[in-house]
């Protein structure tokens, strides 16, 4: 396994039926290329928040992964409103999701703090109007 | 712990996926980010929370089940998702404190 693979999906913002399935291909993905399931559940939990951030805030985007010998990179970009405040949008608990979105089981503000906890290297690139950019990367 | 011996213990109703594996351990919670993060693959993910975020949640968490209490089900169309990625869902009368009594007394035994 010494090629880069990469994967590249349209995370569809209109619709919550679907989200998580670019989360859930990449699992399946990952595991046919023979991931440590420690690394594929890394992966798993950080991109499905990834995935389900833009679309409760962002209304999709694109989701690119890129596997490696030596390590996972996951890019999540969006045209969405953008993170006034990012220190603020890491605290545990911090969530500005509606009460529909809350109802379905989400919008606990764990959404960025999973994405800390489970990755080596996260990064957020976002300007207020114009969209984000997370580009996290999991160590193998 | 057996699966089928816990369907008996807790009166619960197979709604899909079969009922004839082993779970260790259990999780309880509704919230979808700490459940992603919480339960453990081969446990039994206890849960009010039915839609069909639970489904994505379980195909990338590997619960050996999903035990709804308080006689929630699922819709057709969750069930069906859930069914095609081989989750096994029952539901159960009781609610989540009493599921767990119950697997708690069944693993002291």
């Amino acid at each position: 396994m010494s090629d880069v693979v990469k994967f590249r999906f349209d995370v569809d913002g209109s619709d919550f039926s679907s989200a998580g399935a670019a989360s859930v291909t990449v699992k399946k993905k990952l595991r046919q290329l023979g991931y440590s399931p420690d690394v594929i559940r890394r992966v798993s939990i950080a991109m499905y928040e990834g995935e389900i951030n833009m679309v409760i805030h962002a209304n999709g985007g694109i989701a690119e992964v890129e596997a490696s010998d030596d390590k996972i990179v996951i890019v999540l970009a969006d045209k969405g409103p953008g993170i006034p405040d990012v220190e603020l949008a890491m605290q545990a608990g911090y969530s500005t999701a509606k009460d529909h979105i809350r109802n379905l089981g989400f919008g606990a503000g764990m959404g960025l703090p999973n994405m800390i906890k489970y990755t080596d290297d996260l990064r957020i690139d976002t300007v207020v109007g114009e969209g984000t950019t997370i580009t996290m990367t999991v160590l193998i | 712990m057996k699966v089928e011996a816990l369907q008996g213990l807790l009166s619960a109703r197979v709604l899909c996926g079969k009922a004839d594996g082993e779970f260790e351990g259990v999780y309880i919670g509704d919230l979808l980010s700490r459940a992603m993060s919480r339960v453990e693959a081969g446990c039994a993910w206890v849960t009010i929370m039915a839609n069909i975020n639970v489904v994505a949640v379980a195909n990338l968490t590997e619960p050996a089940l999903i035990i709804l209490a308080e006689d929630v089900t699922m819709q057709a169309d969750v069930l069906a998702a859930a069914e095609e990625n081989g989750i096994t869902v029952m539901t159960s009368p009781m609610s989540a404190y009493e599921i767990c009594c119950a697997i708690s007394k069944m693993a002291g035994e």
